[in-house]
C-alpha cells in the first residue's frame, strides 16, 4: 500500500510552509512517531511525525523548498501491509478543517481523490455560513450540514455554531484563558484484519454524537450516585390518574412522572441545576429537562422546558409531540437544544442499572433503569416490592458529592411519594 | 375615536421617521406624531446641521492653509452669521424631505404633544386641540436632551447647549467645553477652528473617552497642536455668570482649584431621555435610569407598547436609532400576521461611531483594552496614514487604522480609526463585520488604489505580520 504523505498545517491558519529539513532519505524504514521533517511557518520551526509506518519510496518535495501548500504530497511510503486492499481513509475534518498539531495531517491511502475545499453536504445544497461561522465550527469539528442557521435568509453564523458547541458567549467562556481545545473527531486509519465489511460514512448526527460524547468523558470529570427506589406508589398514582384522563385520550408513562420528579428534584436541590462555565458557574432559575429519545440511527433529546412547573398531563402531551416529530426528524432547533439536565430511560430494555454520559454543557444525567419486582425489606421483613435503581452522573466541577446526593435523595422521596410532585 | 392605526410613532427624528416608512412598506397603516420639527433633533438640531458647520470650518481650515498646497488666499474671514444660515438651510431642506417622504409613503403625519393614555391610545395635544388616536402598537421614539448640571444651567447667553452652539449669539473668544464625548469635541473643533481660544475639560483620564485609548491619545495630541488646552482627570466645579464672561472654578488633575475667565462655556456632558410626562409610568412601562427597558427587538415590558433610539438604552446615535425603527417595524408586521419578514436583532458589537472632529475618529467594535477585557487572545494591526500615497497627496498624513482581532478564530473584533475621511471608511469593517468576516477575506479582499482605504487592508496585513508598506 503506498501511503501519501501530505504536508501538514501546523497551526489553524496555516496556508502554506516551507519544507526546510529532511531528516529521512528514500529507502529509509519509518516507524510511528520518528521525525520526518522540518517544517518552517511564519512563526515556527515545528517537527512533523510520522503516523504510518513503512519504507520512504520518495521524497517528492526537495529540502528548502519555500511556499508549499497545506495538503501537498511531499513523500511517499510504501506501508508494511502492502497487497491488502484498504477500505478508504475515514473522512477527516476536511481540508477546511487542519487538525491541529500535534496531529499530522491526515494521510490517505490509495491515490487520494482533492478534498474538496468545502464537504458536500449530502443533499448536495450549498452552505451557507459566515466566514467565521466556518471557521469555528472546522476548529472544533463541527458539521454545518447539522446546523440551523439563525441569519438572514437561514445563514449560519458565529452564534449558532456556538449553541451547538455548547459555547457560552463569548464574554462567558473566555475568561481565564479557558483555551477550549478542539474536539475534532481524531483521523484513524480503519483496521479491518482482513474481516468482510462494509464501510459506511458516518452521519452528521453520528460525528456530532462521537465528539460529544468524547468531549463529555475527556474533560468532565464524572461521578456516579445510585439509589434503588420504590415504584409501587408511582404506579398506583399512575393507575389513578389514567383511570381519571381516559375520557381525555391522556396516557401518562412512567417516565412522564418521572421528568416531572427530576426537575421538581432540581428545584429542591438547586446546586444539582447548573452548569460549568469556565471561570463561573451558571445557576438556572429554572428546570428544563432534555430526554432522550432513541430515533434511526441515533438519538436525540428533546426538551420539555420549566418541567417543575408544568402538569404531568401537560409533559405527557408535550413528550409524545416530541418523541413523535424527533423520530419523524421535525424537531427545530429550539426543541433539542439547551436543557439544564438529561433524563434517560433504559428501562423498557429490562437494564438494571447504567451510568449515563452528561451531555455537555449540562452537569448532570439521570439515568433510570427497570422497575422490577425485587426482594426488599420494608419494615424489617422481607418482602417483594417494585424497584428501580437511578444512577446520577455529576459534573464533578461544578456539584459537590454531597450535593448530588441531595438529589438523589430527593428523586427517591418524590418518586417514592409522588403526590409531593403533583403538588 | 379617530380611525384605529396599525402603528403610530411618538416622535419623528431618525428612529421614528424610518420605523414609520419600514412600516408603511409592510402594508401597515401608520402615524407619526410630531411635537416640533419632522426629523427630530438629528436632522433640525443635531448630526445634520453640525455637519454643515464643520465642513465650513474644514474649508476655513484649508484656506488658512492654502500656501501648503501652492495656492494662496488673502483676507480671508469666517462669516459665523452666514455659516449658521447655511447650516440652517440644509437642515430646513433636509426637513421639507422628511415631509415628502411620509407622504409618498401615505404615513399620517399628526403634529403635537402626544401621550400615551391608555394601552393602544395616544391623545395628541396641538394647536387646534387634543385629538385622540387609536393604535394596535405604538412605538416610542421620542429620543433624549442634553443633560444639565445644577451649577451649570444653559441660558443661552454665555452658557450653551448644543443646541445654542449651533445657532451662536455670537463668536467667542474664549470657550470652555465641558465633557469630551461626541458633541463637546465637535463643538470644540469647530470653535478652534474658527479661532476660538478653546478649553476641553474632560473628568476621565483621557479625551473621547469610548473611543480607543490608542485614538484617545492621538487626539489629544492633535488637538494641543492645533492650539487647544485639554484638561483631563479634571472637573468644572462652579460657573459665575457675569455681564463681560463666565468665571469657572476648574478642579485640576492635582486636585487644586483655580479660577478661569471664559467668554462662553458650552455644556457637553451627556444626555437624559424624553421619557417623563407621555404617560409611560402609569402604564406600567419599565425603565432604568429614564431609559426604557426593551428587548433586543424594541418590544417594553407592556404588550404593543416599542420603543427604540435614544430613550432606549445606548448607544445614543442616529444609525442605532433608524435600525432600531427597522427592526421593531418589521417585528410589529410579524405579530400583526405578515409571515414574509423576518427581523433580526440588532447585534450591537457592530454599530460604528463617528465623530466629526478634525482629525475624524470612527470605530467599530471591541477596543483593543475591552477585547482583552473579554478574555480574547488579540492580534493587533495598526497602519499610519504616513505610510499611504492618497494620504500624503491629500496633504492629510496624520493619523492610524487600528483592527483588533481574535486570535484563536481570526474574528474582527473591533476597528479605530483617526484621520481623514474615516467616517466615509469605516463602513468597510461594518460590513466586514456584518457577515463575520475573519482576516482571511479581508486579506483576500482587493482595496483600489489610491485611495485612503488602502489603509484598511495594510493594517489587517499589519495585524498578521504582513504589512505591505510600512
Amino acid at each position: 500500500m503506498t501511503v501519501e504523505i501530505k504536508m501538514p498545517a501546523l497551526s489553524p491558519t496555516m496556508e502554506e510552509g516551507t519544507l526546510a529539513k529532511w531528516l529521512v532519505k528514500e529507502g529509509d524504514e519509518v516507524r510511528s512517531g520518528d521525525i520526518l521533517a522540518e517544517i518552517e511557518t511564519d512563526k515556527a520551526t515545528m517537527e512533523f511525525e510520522a503516523v504510518d509506518e513503512g519504507r520512504i519510496t520518495s521524497l517528492v518535495i526537495p529540502a528548502g523548498t519555500e511556499g508549499v501548500k497545506v495538503g501537498a504530497v511531499i513523500a511517499t511510503l510504501a506501508g508494511e501491509d502492502e497487497g491488502a486492499s484498504a477500505p478508504p481513509a475515514l473522512p477527516a475534518a476536511k481540508a477546511e478543517a487542519p487538525a491541529p498539531s500535534p496531529a499530522p495531517a491526515p494521510t490517505a491511502s490509495e491515490p487520494a481523490p482533492a478534498a474538496p475545499a468545502m464537504p458536500a453536504p449530502s443533499s448536495g445544497e450549498r452552505i451557507i455560513a459566515s466566514p467565521l461561522a466556518k471557521r469555528i465550527a472546522a476548529g472544533r469539528g463541527i458539521d454545518l450540514t447539522a446546523v440551523a442557521g439563525s441569519g438572514p435568509n437561514g445563514r449560519i453564523v458565529k452564534a449558532d455554531v456556538e449553541a451547538l458547541a455548547g459555547i457560552a458567549p463569548a464574554t462567558a467562556s473566555m475568561g481565564a484563558g479557558a483555551a477550549a481545545p478542539s474536539i475534532a473527531p481524531p483521523a484513524m486509519q480503519p483496521q479491518d484484519f482482513g474481516i468482510p465489511h462494509v464501510a459506511e460514512k458516518l452521519s452528521s448526527m453520528r460525528r456530532t454524537i462521537a465528539w460529544r460524547l468524547t468531549e463529555s468523558k475527556q474533560q468532565v470529570p464524572h461521578i456516579y450516585l445510585t439509589v434503588d427506589v420504590r415504584l409501587d406508589a408511582l404506579l398506583a398514582l399512575r393507575g389513578e390518574i389514567n383511570a381519571a384522563l381516559e375520557p381525555q385520550g391522556i396516557k401518562l408513562s412512567i417516565n412522564d412522572l418521572l421528568i416531572k420528579a427530576l426537575a421538581k428534584s432540581l428545584e429542591a436541590v438547586p446546586e444539582c441545576n447548573v452548569q460549568f462555565a469556565g471561570d463561573q458557574l451558571l445557576k438556572f432559575a429554572r428546570a428544563d429537562i432534555a430526554v432522550a429519545v432513541s430515533i434511526p440511527n441515533g438519538l436525540i433529546t428533546p426538551i420539555v422546558a420549566d418541567a417543575g412547573a408544568k402538569s404531568v398531563s401537560s409533559i405527557s402531551k408535550e413528550m409524545a409531540d416530541l418523541a413523535a416529530r424527533a423520530k419523524e426528524g421535525k424537531l427545530a432547533p429550539h426543541e433539542y437544544q439547551g436543557g439544564t439536565a438529561s433524563l434517560s430511560n433504559m428501562g423498557m430494555f429490562a437494564i438494571k442499572q447504567f451510568d449515563a454520559v452528561i451531555n455537555p454543557p449540562q452537569a448532570m444525567i439521570m439515568a433510570v433503569g427497570a422497575g422490577e419486582r425485587r426482594p426488599f425489606v420494608i419494615d424489617d421483613a422481607l418482602a417483594v416490592a417494585t424497584v428501580m435503581s437511578a444512577t446520577g452522573s455529576f459534573d464533578h466541577r461544578a456539584i459537590d458529592g454531597v450535593d448530588g446526593a441531595r438529589l438523589m435523595q430527593a428523586f427517591r422521596q418524590l418518586v417514592e411519594n409522588p403526590l409531593g410532585m403533583l403538588a | 375615536m379617530a380611525e384605529p392605526y396599525d402603528l403610530v410613532v411618538l416622535g419623528s427624528g431618525p428612529g421614528g421617521y424610518v420605523a414609520a416608512i419600514r412600516a408603511a412598506q409592510l402594508g401597515l397603516k401608520t402615524a407619526i406624531v410630531e411635537r416640533e420639527k419632522l426629523g427630530g433633533i438629528c436632522l433640525n438640531w443635531g448630526c445634520i446641521p453640525t455637519k454643515a458647520l464643520l465642513r465650513s470650518a474644514e474649508i476655513f481650515h484649508y484656506m488658512n492653509h492654502a500656501a501648503d498646497y501652492g495656492l494662496a488666499a488673502k483676507q480671508i474671514s469666517a462669516d459665523l452669521d452666514a455659516i449658521v444660515k447655511r447650516s440652517r438651510g440644509v437642515a430646513s431642506q433636509l426637513n421639507a424631505g422628511i415631509a415628502h417622504l411620509m407622504k409618498k409613503h401615505r404615513v399620517a403625519v399628526h403634529m403635537g404633544e402626544g401621550r400615551l393614555s391608555a394601552p393602544g391610545t395616544l391623545e395628541v395635544k396641538g394647536e387646534k386641540g387634543t385629538e385622540a388616536l387609536s393604535a394596535r402598537h405604538i412605538i416610542v421614539a421620542t429620543g433624549a436632551r442634553a443633560r444639565e448640571l445644577p451649577f451649570a444651567k444653559a441660558d443661552g447667553k454665555r452658557i450653551w447647549t448644543y443646541r445654542h452652539a449651533m445657532t451662536p449669539p455670537e463668536m467667542p473668544t474664549k470657550l470652555l467645553v465641558m465633557g469630551s464625548g461626541a458633541i463637546g469635541i465637535e463643538f470644540a473643533s469647530f470653535y478652534n477652528d474658527l479661532g476660538a481660544e478653546v478649553t476641553v475639560v474632560e473628568m476621565l483620564d483621557r479625551i473621547v473617552p469610548v473611543e480607543d485609548a490608542d485614538v484617545s491619545a492621538f487626539l489629544e495630541k492633535a488637538l494641543a497642536k492645533q492650539g487647544m488646552t485639554i484638561l483631563t482627570g479634571a472637573g468644572v466645579e462652579g460657573l459665575e455668570v457675569s455681564a463681560s464672561g463666565v468665571k469657572a472654578r476648574i478642579k485640576g488633575k492635582d486636585g487644586k482649584v483655580g479660577a478661569q475667565e471664559f467668554s462662553h462655556v458650552i455644556s457637553a456632558v451627556g444626555i437624559v431621555p424624553n421619557t417623563e410626562d407621555i404617560g409611560l409610568e402609569s402604564l406600567g412601562v419599565a425603565m432604568d435610569r429614564g431609559f426604557i427597558k426593551i428587548d433586543p427587538f424594541g418590544r417594553s415590558v407592556v404588550k404593543g407598547v416599542w420603543a427604540i433610539g435614544d430613550c432606549t438604552p445606548g448607544p445614543w446615535l442616529a444609525h442605532k436609532a433608524s435600525h432600531e425603527g427597522v427592526t421593531a417595524a418589521e417585528a410589529i408586521a410579524q405579530e400583526l400576521g405578515n409571515k414574509d419578514v423576518h427581523p433580526h436583532p440588532l447585534d450591537r458589537r457592530n454599530i460604528p461611531g463617528c465623530t466629526y472632529c478634525h482629525p475624524q475618529i470612527a470605530s467599530v467594535g471591541l477596543t483593543e483594552a475591552k477585547a482583552r477585557e473579554a478574555g480574547y487572545e488579540v492580534k493587533i494591526g495598526n497602519f499610519p496614514f504616513i505610510g499611504n500615497g492618497k494620504a500624503i497627496a491629500l496633504g492629510e498624513a496624520d493619523g492610524f487604522v487600528k483592527t483588533v482581532f481574535d486570535a484563536k478564530t481570526g474574528e474582527l473584533l473591533g476597528a479605530h480609526m483617526i484621520g481623514a475621511e474615516v467616517t466615509e471608511l469605516i463602513q468597510g469593517y461594518v460590513v466586514g463585520k456584518q457577515l463575520e468576516t475573519t482576516e482571511a477575506e479581508l486579506m483576500q479582499a482587493v482595496f483600489p488604489h489610491p485611495t485612503l482605504s488602502e489603509m484598511m487592508h495594510e493594517s489587517v496585513l499589519a495585524a498578521y505580520g504582513r504589512a505591505l508598506h510600512i
